[in-house]
């Protein structure tokens, strides 16, 4: 029991201490192993702990980034404010989209399919925006690479490594928290039979209600802080199905409804995505797709052997629990 | 007095007819049996008091309060436990765990709720299995755990589906024992659903006799079994020769 917080102590001070020793472009990919290992862990949330599967969550990317970016865009507030707005919208989209399915029995893979389908047509209508751009995109002004200017949230990029290791952090803790009180019992027992979960007093309708309403609002921060990082944002990109694919990747990867699942998926797929790169560049082989084709293989390989995940394969190794 | 009272209550599926107009009651503190054959309408009777299908017709009283109609997680709030037939496990988590979801209906914190959990598997000697996923038990493990589960949500009327089924015979009398001594010990009211007339015939006080979705015949056990009807309707009807 203790040894996983010894590892976990270590590994914190590991990620803290990083960036004394590594230049701008590892810094850059730790930063996006971050943002992946965030936002699967609100993915997680929905699919790992409550069994809801959603594969829309770049809705909530989107919708998130497009509120906070077009507040300072238009109008020079930054995202703290910014924020607030991206969650309160995630979330009412979320509850509508949970109303429509939980209200009206749709579940499984045709709750997943209504994910996606308000994923695209919301895609569809910010092309249609003016205001944000519409297809040509939002283009943020350019942060001051020298300065940390915490209030607008621009400043070089050792400030959004570190705000992006605090929040994986703070979702790590909180999941680690929420899986042990009622609500993590509530939608384990919902995700494990939703009709005995019923029967042992569960408001099953609430409970899911509120595992999306979590989820979305967590996803929301991930795209503020896309807004704020990437600068620029363009429809047809952020509300991808591409998107919400790479989002769950890590968690299934991973290891779907554990804590460490989506924090070990992001970093595998991160490192091995930027690995097979270079190994081809070294190896001097330039066919076209030939990156994807390898990335894919090493994922078969890891659904068929470790189809819990890699996780709870590692975990075993390093005997400690989940 | 009764602890729940079933008035005329009716219940079709596309025409055809499960429930018509069946009444009982079940006082409170009594284990009571629901018999018959194959189809009568026990489980649609059953799942009607659960919550999870509503009466076309008719009234269900539990303790004065009328639940017909309520979802089943209100039902069970309001006091009454279930078990399913097909039984279902949360596979996933590990027995105490699933025994703390049932128990945190009326436990406010999550450690009250595992000392109640614990307490409940002991009485149906789970506690030594308490740390194992609840998909490595066995079937009578898993109909424990399915009690042990309903039992956590400190029902006053607990009702079991078909609870004995696939039990050997020493496994059945075991679950016979365990049930005596909550009625006799909390004054919990029973009702169940049997097929093994074995159980029935050893635990209920009162029977009512279901076939073709109608009540038959209730009485004491002796007094079932001695009944013409009921004997027609399980052994067929008496031609002389």
């Amino acid at each position: 029991m203790r040894k996983e917080f010894v590892y976990l102590a270590i590994l914190a001070v590991l990620m803290v201490a990083l960036p004394a020793f590594v230049g701008p472009y590892a810094l850059s990919v730790a930063t996006l192993i971050l943002y992946f290992a965030y936002t699967g862990q609100a993915w997680n949330v929905m699919m790992g702990f409550a069994g809801q599967l959603s594969l829309g969550h770049s809705l909530y990317v989107g919708v998130g980034a497009y509120a906070a970016g077009a507040i300072f865009f238009h109008y020079g507030i930054g995202p703290w404010a910014g924020l607030w707005v991206a969650m309160l919208l995630c979330v009412a989209l979320g509850l509508v989209i949970g109303f429509l399915a939980f209200r009206f029995g749709i579940s499984g893979v045709y709750f997943a399919l209504l994910t996606i389908a308000f994923a695209e047509f919301t895609r569809i209508g910010f092309d249609h925006l003016d205001w944000l751009g519409g297809p040509g995109g939002m283009f943020l002004k350019v942060a001051q690479r020298d300065t940390w200017d915490v209030l607008n949230f621009r400043g070089p990029p050792l400030m959004y490594y570190y705000s992006m290791l605090l929040l994986t952090a703070l979702a790590f803790v909180g999941c680690y928290f929420l899986l042990r009180s009622r609500a993590g019992y509530y939608w384990q027992a919902i995700r494990e039979n939703e009709e005995a979960a019923q029967a042992l007093g569960i408001n099953t309708f609430r409970w899911k209600m509120a595992a999306v309403a979590l989820s979305a609002a967590m996803t929301s921060i991930s795209g503020v802080f896309f807004a704020f990082y990437y600068n620029n944002l363009f429809p047809h990109e952020i509300f991808s199905m591409n998107r919400s694919i790479e989002l769950i990747l890590g968690p299934v990867i991973g290891g779907i409804g554990t804590l460490f699942g989506p924090i070990f998926g992001a970093a595998v797929l991160t490192l091995l995505s930027d690995g097979i790169t270079e190994a081809l560049a070294a190896l001097g082989w330039e066919i076209p797709g030939i990156k994807q084709v390898f990335y894919g293989l090493v994922l078969l390989a890891v659904v068929m052997f470790l189809p819990h995940g890699i996780w709870p394969f590692v975990a075993k190794i390093l005997r400690i629990t989940r | 007095m009764s602890a729940l009272q079933v008035k005329n209550i009716s219940k079709s599926f596309r025409g055809l007819r499960a429930v018509s107009d069946a009444s009982f009651e079940v006082p409170a503190g009594s284990i009571n049996g629901l018999i018959g054959p194959n189809g009568a309408g026990k489980t649609t009777i059953f799942n009607m008091i659960a919550g999870v299908y509503a009466p076309d017709g008719g009234e269900i009283v539990f303790e004065g309060r009328r639940i017909d109609g309520l979802r089943p997680d209100q039902v069970c709030a309001a006091g009454i436990g279930r078990t399913f037939q097909l039984v279902k496990p949360f596979a996933g988590l590990t027995v105490l765990d699933n025994v703390i979801v049932g128990a945190l209906q009326r436990e406010r914190t999550v450690a009250g709720a595992r000392g109640h959990a614990g307490s409940i598997l002991r009485k149906l000697g789970l506690d030594a299995k308490a740390q194992l996923p609840a998909s490595s038990l066995t079937l009578p493990d898993r109909k424990r755990l399915e009690v042990a589960r309903a039992l956590a949500t400190r029902p006053r009327l607990l009702l079991l589906d078909e609870v004995m089924a696939g039990l050997r015979p020493t496994e059945c009398d075991q679950m016979v024992e365990v049930f005596r001594d909550i009625n006799r010990a909390e004054g919990l009211t029973i009702l169940l659903i049997e097929h093994v007339m074995r159980a029935v015939m050893a635990l209920a006080q009162h029977i009512g006799v279901l076939h073709h979705g109608e009540v038959i015949a209730r009485g004491t056990p002796e007094q079932v079994v001695r009944d013409p009807a009921v004997l027609e309707c399980y052994l067929g009807e008496e031609t002389k020769v």
